[in-house]
């Protein structure tokens, strides 16, 4: 199949560097103390932050610092075909991903002997939920006041017909190519998630890499816009302390 | 511009109104985000805060929210977070567990608050040891989901946070409602408890961001209380006499969603603006349950703007 027709445009009219859509807004679910939305495209995900608060089995509780607790879940009405079971093996694995990329950011030694859960619900799912899970869970993270290292933020890129293509979207991720989930942070200049499935030569990962941190670094500018705003808005709102 | 919180449906008219009002409400803050540096004199000396970091000999905000100076010291205040305890801070809590000789109690901190059977005030003993039988009697005085009003007392080594109630004005309530804000909105001042004399409401603003509205009580000496009213006191409670009037339970509702209002809007929560809320509703003749319409948060909001500007 071609991914990329000869003028250069993919299936759904992105060029090869070209990210979807997004769209985030903060403060979506009112009970949460951090809650986020994010959307890239048609791959849209909630993220409710709830914590730092008090440990709920006592048997985890950590003495130099905080518990951090993830759960991914897809939502049944998320893919074309109804998905049935909750808590696949899929989920598992992606929760983990998620709860080790968030807690390397989190400055989780400034509040011992309490848990922070991060809870992931996937509305939609087209390609890039693993990106879009961690973008959100950043966004509901400072929200909810959690001191943090730095902005965690994901993005993928695949490789199709001796293309690097930036940000694949459900088609493009189902193609069997290779699919690299990066995630960095961008103020330290550090990675903190790599993934990729499929093999790619080494000059051909680099240069998929390097695109993947382009799309990073672009996603971290977004997500800043974002909370400076809300930030402000807040701030202005409260009035003169 | 989205609300946080609350979807109102506005129309054109009202979206204009309340876009408006807040843009008059703008003005130039000092606020930053995540990663943010700080611009601080690097010649001076200066010492960093909650919510700073430095790396690469930059200073970088690790929290959202605004930027304190205090002489040589930098901090950023976090806006939406859970409550920091600081020691005095009176507090509005719920019980959650009743255990061996403490109750702890659930107040938006990271952890749970610990108020000892020993740093209660007990009507009838004021300065006596606590034994097994007052112990086994905890329940008598708070349960599970009471609501109860007490002070942050001190830290522990191991960071709980213990609370002390040793003054008749602490204590548990009842007869009213528990409003949660975000503890931003709730200044620190001299007086957290107010009497609302012409409403006959207790309105207390805990700095956790709990707020309690309710009937007044008369706060009783203990020295002053002879044996034959507290006879008649448990007389009355137990014939199910002390019933809250009809014109007293809504005031209580009307002073209820004026919080509501302004904690939907991020307005700081103070006695003076929510009097005025609920003067303005009064005489606007908005019922209680329209007060959390869409047309209410505009006007709120419009009235801010003049507040502030004049």
């Amino acid at each position: 199949m071609e991914y990329v027709n000869p003028e250069g445009l993919r299936l759904d009219g992105r060029r090869f560097s070209e990210m979807r859509q997004i769209v985030a807004e903060i403060g979506v679910v009112s009970k949460a103390d951090g809650s986020a939305l994010f959307e890239m495209g048609n791959t849209k995900v909630i993220a409710a932050v709830y914590g730092p608060r008090e440990i709920q089995n006592k048997s985890q509780q950590k003495i130099d610092r905080a518990l951090v607790l993830c759960e991914y879940s897809m939502a049944h009405f998320s893919t074309g075909d109804r998905r049935r079971q909750k808590n696949d093996r899929r989920s598992t694995e992606l929760s983990l991903v998620i709860r080790q990329t968030m807690e390397a950011c989190i400055l989780t030694e400034l509040m011992p002997h309490s848990q922070i859960d991060i809870f992931l619900q996937v509305l939609q799912a087209d390609g890039g939920t693993r990106s879009a899970c961690i973008n959100a869970a950043t966004l509901a993270l400072a929200d909810a006041g959690i001191p943090m290292r730095d902005l965690a933020v994901s993005c993928s890129a695949g490789y199709l017909n001796s293309t690097p293509l930036l940000d694949l979207n459900y088609v493009e991720d189902s193609a069997g190519g290779a699919d690299v989930t990066v995630g960095i942070l961008p103020k330290l200049d550090k990675v903190t998630l790599l993934q990729m499935d499929a093999k790619l030569p080494m000059e051909t990962f680099e240069t998929v890499f390097a695109l993947a941190s382009e799309g990073c670094k672009a996603i971290a500018e977004r997500i800043r816009e974002v909370l400076l705003e809300n930030t402000k808005q807040l701030e202005y709102r409260r009035g003169a302390a | 511009m989205v609300m946080r919180k609350l979807q109102l449906r506005l129309n054109q008219t009202q979206k204009v109104r309340f876009e408006r009002a807040m843009e008059r409400l703008q003005s130039p803050g000092n606020s930053v985000i995540v990663t943010e540096s700080i611009p601080v004199n690097h010649e001076d000396a200066f010492l960093k805060g909650h919510g700073t970091s430095e790396v690469g000999g930059e200073l970088l905000a690790t929290v959202c929210g605004v930027v304190d100076r205090v002489d040589k010291l930098v901090y950023v205040r976090t806006l939406r977070a859970r409550y920091k305890p600081e020691v005095h801070d009176i507090v509005v809590s719920r019980v959650i567990e009743v255990a061996q000789s403490h109750w702890r109690v659930e107040l938006n901190f990271s952890q749970d608050g610990v108020l000892k059977l020993s740093s209660m005030n007990i009507s009838d003993a004021v300065q006596k040891r606590r034994t097994s039988v007052d112990e086994l009697n905890m329940r008598n005085i708070f349960v599970e989901d009471d609501v109860v009003c007490a002070e942050v007392g001190s830290f522990q080594r191991d960071g709980s946070l213990q609370l002390q109630a040793r003054s008749h004005k602490y204590g548990k309530l009842d007869k009213g409602q528990l409003l949660k804000v975000d503890p931003y909105l709730v200044k620190r001042s001299n007086n957290h408890f107010h009497y609302i004399e012409s409403l006959g409401i207790d309105l207390i603003l805990g700095r956790n961001g709990f707020i309690w509205v309710g009937e007044h009580v008369q706060v009783r000496d203990p020295m002053a209380v002879d044996d034959e009213m507290i006879s008649s006191y448990t007389y009355n409670t137990r014939k199910g006499q002390s019933h809250t009037p009809f014109e007293t339970r809504q005031s209580i509702l009307r002073i209820g969603n004026a919080i509501r209002v302004l904690s939907n809007l991020g307005f700081t929560v103070t006695l003076e603006v929510i009097m005025e809320t609920v003067n303005l509703s009064n005489t606007k003749n908005i019922d209680i349950h329209d007060m959390l319409g869409s047309e209410f948060h505009v006007l709120i909001a419009e009235n801010e703007a003049k507040r502030r500007s004049a």
